[in-house]
């Protein structure tokens, strides 16, 4: 609750104007590009390219003037606390827009293929592909010809193995690299910005690492595993779920770098750093995200 | 603290920039929210127009004057225009008037978040309006786009919908974070959670059902871009996916959402009945109880809209005792509007019969709802004009009445200026007596087997359909005399005093200040004193 005595409302801004601009572009550049797929005569792919330009290039001005606001003092306790929660809602937005992939996965495995096999009282719906075999990872799928199925899975092998297996390794990554940006923000708070400086440098190339990784993981899907977005339920959540945190993952290196690259020219101090504090609560979100996913993706 | 430097934001101290770039620009919670409001009207007309076509087209059995592809479109493009461009944007528009009035602050807690979150609404149904003049017409499947209709058997501009979707998802969810970060942060001192206005309550949990519900929306319309683009198979059973998975997916989103468009209702519906009651609302913290645990839950029913889908017999049960249990916080705040008019010294004025319909025929619809919660029976109504009569009730004289009774009521307090009482209660009557007749006889067609979305039907519901029609016509014409008196008001009324309605003394902040409010309404905060005091 407020305890302030007056308040601070800032002036009007061209940014978001700008910001729709770009969404409209992007909208547009996307559908057009993924509807006129293969044509060799499209163009929106430029489109595509322009609203990235537009989208990047007012996030830079827009963060640039709310920093250029907080460093002249102009923000009070209050509006801080409004950057804090708003943070706050938006990580939880993210959080459900996992838990629906979360969810489809669940429902796939707990309802569907199952049912698909036969179980149950709606034991009829085997007539669809009589002798279709229910199982986890799905590599044989109902209709082999239109989604043929992977060869292997990606899931843990026995524990003999588990150096060659890529998520372990990436697993590692992630939870040391949200210790050692804990580390960082420890430092910066004691002023130590040395400390503060150099678990930046380890947490980014933690997540680095981590993305080339995934990469790693997808090349393989593809050349060696038969394991593709077409190869049925089984690689559609594979790579949605870890498409998306990836996703999440490489967003999270973006700001994290910003962030270091800022800190290297002096920015944030042992009491104001909120950019920092954000930034860090979202590589923590996408850490936990991953070991959600490592248990339902992976393991179980 | 009270770092507090406007020294060189000069349009602070002065009123608004002039010209175009006054709402390109804007990051007042005023312009902002008059925006939301212009737009949600706009869209009501154009969502209207596509009603129009759809009781013309249903005026007689057989064809008559659009082909079923374009019937299926205008069925389609008025379900998704009614609900996400104009109940949700017009509610959004009150939030950003009358919350900062409410709870003493100066503005949205993040107005620049707040411009972006407007304008990418006019981006978004830009974009799903331009797909009728593209190749393979505008979305066919339905508001609620079921899989596969909406991915196998979708004509290309499928597209350009599910982007517009995620536009206008994003738009709320900022929109919700904004209000939902404002009211945790930018109250007046002294106001606790449990003296904060209804509406301003309403909202809150409304914010964060929006900022729970939006991304799982996102993720539906993201898993049928894959399956038609990337060939993945979430909603193919070939593949191990499954065509009902999606209506899982869009259910868990879509019956929050339904209390999504109610709750700020509830809030304004309160506050008006106050008001015009001369009284304090009966029971405030069972209100704001049972508004929490109506949201709470609209997380657990969604499958009551499947009933006939198919699902193991406990699910059936779960879903169908689940939802009747709605019926009791529901039914608490019924009560509780109806104390608070008990033995009240009451005045109609136009909000206030709105309000008062709103009570009625809402409950009306909650009470249809009941008999579709009953799962066997859902079985004979699913997918028929009773479930049509359903939503309409809750949706035209529940949703859309409380945004007409709002109007009314804090119009006085944005323009400064009073509306024609005499045109307003035209206004009302007209459309009270239309509602009726457009939405009532839909329960008796709808019984007697008349399905949806369908551009013909048998000659035995010929009688009422007409009736429906010439009901339907009328409520549209009312609509525009909704305009008219609003350009009226702002153009030609007459002076509002302060406090506008005599029954609005202390019954919030809003009343303190001048009429119009001023565009900076609080420069400091205000003290809850200031609110007793002028009682
Ligand atoms: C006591 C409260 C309520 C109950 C028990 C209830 C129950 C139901 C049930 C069981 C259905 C599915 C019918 C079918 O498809 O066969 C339904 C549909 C619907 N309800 Fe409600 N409802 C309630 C309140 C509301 C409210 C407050 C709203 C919106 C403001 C609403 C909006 C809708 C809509 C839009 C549909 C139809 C969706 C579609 O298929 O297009 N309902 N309701
Ligand atoms: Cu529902």
């Amino acid at each position: 609750m407020s305890s302030d005595s007056s308040y601070y409302v800032p002036a009007s801004s061209r940014m978001p104007i700008f910001m729709a601009f770009g969404l409209l572009l992007f909208v547009l550049g996307a559908s057009f590009t993924m509807n006129n797929w293969g044509e060799e005569d499209s163009n929106a792919h430029w489109l595509l390219i322009a609203s990235f330009a537009v989208i990047w290039g007012t996030m830079f001005f827009w963060f640039g003037s709310v920093i250029k606001e907080n460093d002249s003092g102009m923000y009070s306790g209050q509006l801080n606390q409004s950057f804090v929660w708003g943070m706050a809602w938006f990580i939880f937005s993210e959080v459900m827009f996992f838990f629906a992939f979360f969810l489809a996965l669940g429902y796939v495995r707990l309802f569907a293929v199952p049912w698909l096999g036969g179980e149950g009282e709606k034991a009829i719906t085997n007539i669809l592909w009589p002798g279709f075999e229910a199982a986890w990872p799905l590599l044989v799928t109902p209709d082999n010809e239109q989604f043929p199925g992977a060869h292997h899975s990606m899931s843990i092998p026995a524990v003999s193995k588990l150096h060659t297996w890529l998520p372990f390794w990436n697993t590692l990554c992630l939870i040391t690299s949200s210790g050692t940006i804990a580390l960082a923000e420890a430092g910066l708070r004691k002023g130590n910005r040395t400390a503060f400086k150099l678990w930046m440098v380890a947490t980014l190339t933690l997540g680095y690492v981590f993305v080339f990784l995934q990469g790693l993981e997808y090349y393989e899907a593809y050349t060696h595993m038969g394991l593709t977005l077409g190869a049925g339920i089984y690689g559609t959540t594979f790579f949605l779920l870890t498409g998306f945190h990836g996703f999440h993952v490489c967003l999270g290196a973006i700001i994290l770098t910003i962030m270091t690259i800022r800190g290297f020219g002096g920015a944030f101090s042992d009491h104001d750093h909120f950019g920092l504090a954000a930034g860090s609560w979202y590589w923590h979100f996408v850490d936990v995200v991953w070991i959600l996913l490592v248990l339902v993706v992976y393991i179980f | 603290m009270s770092a507090v430097i406007d020294s060189h934001h000069d349009d602070h101290h002065h009123g608004p920039a002039k010209g175009l770039s006054r709402w390109l620009y804007t990051t007042n919670h005023k312009d902002i929210g008059s925006m939301y409001l212009w737009f949600s009207l706009v869209m009501l007309f154009i969502g209207g127009a596509m009603a129009m076509v759809i009781r013309a087209e249903l005026f007689e059995p057989g064809s008559q004057i659009v082909s079923p592809e374009f019937y299926n479109q205008m069925v389609t493009n008025h379900g998704l225009i009614m609900v996400f461009g104009v109940i949700m944007p017009a509610f959004v528009g009150f939030a950003n008037w009358m919350i900062p009035m409410q709870i003493g602050a100066p503005d949205m807690a993040l107005p620049r978040l707040n411009n972006l979150s407007f304008w990418i609404l006019p981006v978004a149904f830009g974009i799903l309006l331009s797909t009728f003049f593209m190749e393979g017409g505008a979305p066919n499947f339905g508001w609620t786009f079921y899989a596969p209709l909406s991915t196998e058997y979708a004509p290309p501009t499928v597209t350009f919908f599910i982007f517009s979707v995620h536009i206008m998802g994003a738009s709320s969810i900022m929109g919700s974070i904004n209000i939902i970060t404002t009211i945790l942060n930018m109250r007046a001192p002294g106001m606790t959670l449990m003296k904060m206005p209804l509406f301003v309550w309403s909202w809150f949990i409304t914010a964060y059902l929006l900022i729970a519900v939006m991304p799982v929306l996102a993720g539906a319309v993201t898993m049928m871009l894959m399956d038609i683009h990337a060939g993945t198979s979430f909603f193919k059973a070939g593949g191990g996916g499954d065509p009902v998975l999606f209506q899982h997916i869009f259910w868990f989103f879509g019956h929050p959402e339904v209390y999504i468009m109610i709750l700020p209702a509830f809030g304004i519906v309160s506050h008006i009945i106050e008001t015009f009651s001369r009284k304090p609302i009966f029971g405030y913290s069972s209100m704001v109880y049972a508004i929490a645990s109506i949201a709470l839950l609209s997380f657990v029913v969604w499958a009551h809209h499947m009933f006939t889908v198919g699902m193991p017999i406990a699910g059936e049960l779960f879903f169908m005792y689940s939802t009747m249990l709605i019926a009791i916080p529901t039914g608490v705040k019924v009560f509780n509007w109806l104390s608070t008019m008990f033995k009240g010294s009451l005045t109609f004025e136009t909000p206030m019969l709105f309000a008062i319909a709103f009570v009625a025929l809402f409950t009306i619809g909650g009470l249809s709802g009941i008999m579709l919660a009953i799962a066997p029976a859902d079985f004979q109504y699913h997918d028929t004009y009773f479930v049509v009569a359903h939503f309409h009730y809750v949706l035209v004289p529940g949703a859309l009445f409380s945004l007409l009774a709002a109007a009314y009521y804090w119009i006085p307090k944005w323009t400064g200026k009073m509306y024609d009482e005499t045109l307003g209660k035209v206004h009302f009557w007209m459309s009270f007596i239309s509602v009726n007749l457009t939405f009532f006889p839909m329960h008796f067609v709808g019984l007697a087997g008349m399905p949806r979305r369908i551009p013909d039907y048998a000659m035995q519901f010929a009688d009422w359909n007409m009736m429906v029609s010439v009901g339907a016509f009328l409520f549209g014409i009312s609509q525009l005399l909704f305009l008219f008196i609003v350009l009226k008001c702002i153009y030609n009324g007459k002076a509002a005093t302060t406090e506008v309605w005599e029954g609005a003394k202390d019954k919030g902040f809003e009343w303190t200040v001048d009429s119009p409010a001023p565009y900076h309404t609080f420069s400091s905060p205000p003290s809850m004193e200031s609110l007793k005091s002028s009682s």
